[in-house]
């Protein structure tokens, strides 16, 4: 049997819902449960979730959608008073693990050995391990070259934590000089002289 | 060492111009290099450093100034005995490679013969790619640091008390055996020194081997009334004797007897 509600009432339900849930809830999965016995269109859903968005552009807190799902998260601006909450700072990333998530999130899938050749050193274990265990890189699968090596990629959860909805919501990628690096090969007076 | 030959010769030509001595402020004190040292990301990452200070374009590698520089640091590196990783010398070799080419002639007829510096400037701009994108992937808001996730809570309803199960007194009383079983495992082992000594059992086997001109039955120097302690220690003793080589085991043939006799010592 399903239930008809008002807009209103889908409105209260799904804004209390997200609140509620200890994760970000994706639409599928708000059909699943919470509203499993009412009819709601994909469209009346989208519709009340903009409304909700709509409604919240004021405020402290904001509704976001994120890789997993939507979420209600405080502004971004608030955060360095926000921080003042809790005794413990954030921890900082070395800049070994930025590069290698960089590489992983940019060039993905992509093989240990790969993202080594880029950097000029070995990538430690650890990094790869606290990287698979936050569960912001899985194996994707194995390059079909002597040895088959693993191909990482970044997960859902990667996309949570950085607060985006996909890939293309990271930074662009800052662009190779190619052109002059052609100029360079093709023009002798560039090169360098011998003593 | 080279320092006279590199106020001769020029150390390289840049935009044209040559380059008769390594600037000023390639100068960096000792204490602060190893500071420096220990935040590089590898060899990529020090050269990139290396053409920064020289606030030069990638693309216009001096091979030469930048090797020595490198070579420099490198040395410096093995002075403070940091750990250096191989791939610093591999780079080394490379530069070291790289400049060798450039001085031999160039062949007018090998019209295919590429930059021996395109390689390695291809690598550095990537690398330097890459680790902007890591800064920039830092400077992505994240949570706990930037983004504070906001929740709400269920407030528990109170009304449905009554609806807790029933407890039945034989779950009950299942759950109070399994307390007990549980604080068994607690109990206190009170172990007591060892009575029976490995040693003495040794000589005992000694004097009574060196009284039996004859190979001894195994299970003779067994004396069951001691007990299963008894039994571990007269074996163990056995063991550290044939160790010692002062013993020696015997059995004639597989599941026959096992005899023991003296050592004779020459």
């Amino acid at each position: 049997m399903t239930r008809r509600v008002s807009d209103e009432q889908l409105v209260e339900l799904v804004e209390a819902a997200i609140f509620v849930a200890d994760k970000p809830l994706s639409k599928k999965h708000m059909k699943e449960t919470v509203l499993q016995d009412i009819s709601v269109s994909d469209r009346r859903l989208q519709q009340a979730i903009d409304t909700i968005s709509e409604h919240y552009q004021t405020r402290g807190v904001k509704l976001v959608e994120v890789g997993t799902g939507y979420r209600f998260q405080a502004c971004p601006s608030l955060s360095p008073w926000l921080n003042m909450l809790w005794q413990e700072k954030a921890p900082k990333y070395s800049r070994a693990t930025l590069e290698t998530l960089a590489l992983i999130a940019y060039r993905q899938p992509i093989t240990r050995g790969e993202i080594e050749q880029v950097r000029g050193v070995t990538v430690s274990s650890n990094i790869m391990k606290s990287l698979l265990e936050r569960q912001w890189i899985k194996v994707v699968g194995h390059k079909e070259v002597p040895g088959k090596p693993a191909l990482y990629a970044t997960t859902k959860l990667f996309l949570d934590y950085f607060s985006l909805s996909g890939l293309d919501g990271l930074p662009k990628l800052p662009e190779l000089q190619s052109e002059k690096l052609d100029q360079m090969l093709n023009d002798p007076s560039v090169r360098e002289q011998s003593e | 060492m080279t320092e006279q030959q590199q106020q001769q010769a020029p150390l390289a030509f840049l935009k044209g111009e040559a380059v008769l001595e390594k600037p000023e402020d390639l100068y960096i004190p000792p204490d602060a290099l190893q500071v420096i040292l220990e935040s590089f990301e590898g060899p990529l990452d020090l050269l990139l450093y290396l053409i920064k200070r020289h606030k030069l374009d990638i693309l216009e590698l001096p091979i030469l100034s930048i090797t020595q520089q490198y070579v420099h640091y490198v040395e410096m590196m093995q002075d403070f005995q940091l750990e250096l990783a191989g791939e610093y010398l591999v780079m080394a070799a490379l530069l070291a490679q790289i400049k060798s080419r450039l001085l031999l002639p160039t062949h007018e007829e090998i019209e295919e013969e590429e930059d021996p510096r395109a390689e390695l400037v291809r690598r550095l701009q990537e690398y330097e790619q890459f680790k902007q994108a890591a800064e920039n992937l830092d400077k992505v808001p994240r949570v706990d640091r930037d983004i504070f996730i906001a929740s709400a809570l269920i407030e528990d309803v109170d009304d449905n008390a009554d609806s807790l199960p029933d407890v039945e007194l034989r779950e009950l009383l299942l759950a109070m055996s399994e307390v007990m079983a549980r604080a068994k495992k607690f109990e206190h082992h009170q172990i007591s020194a060892e009575t029976l000594s490995t040693r003495e059992r040794m000589s005992k086997i000694l004097q009574y081997l060196s009284e039996n001109p004859n190979p001894v039955e195994f299970s003779v120097l067994f004396h069951i009334e001691e007990g299963r302690s008894g039994v571990v220690v007269t074996f163990i003793a056995m063991l550290e004797l044939l160790k010692e080589q002062l013993i020696s085991i015997v059995q004639v043939n597989l599941a026959s007897a096992i005899y023991l006799s003296l050592k004779l010592q020459e």
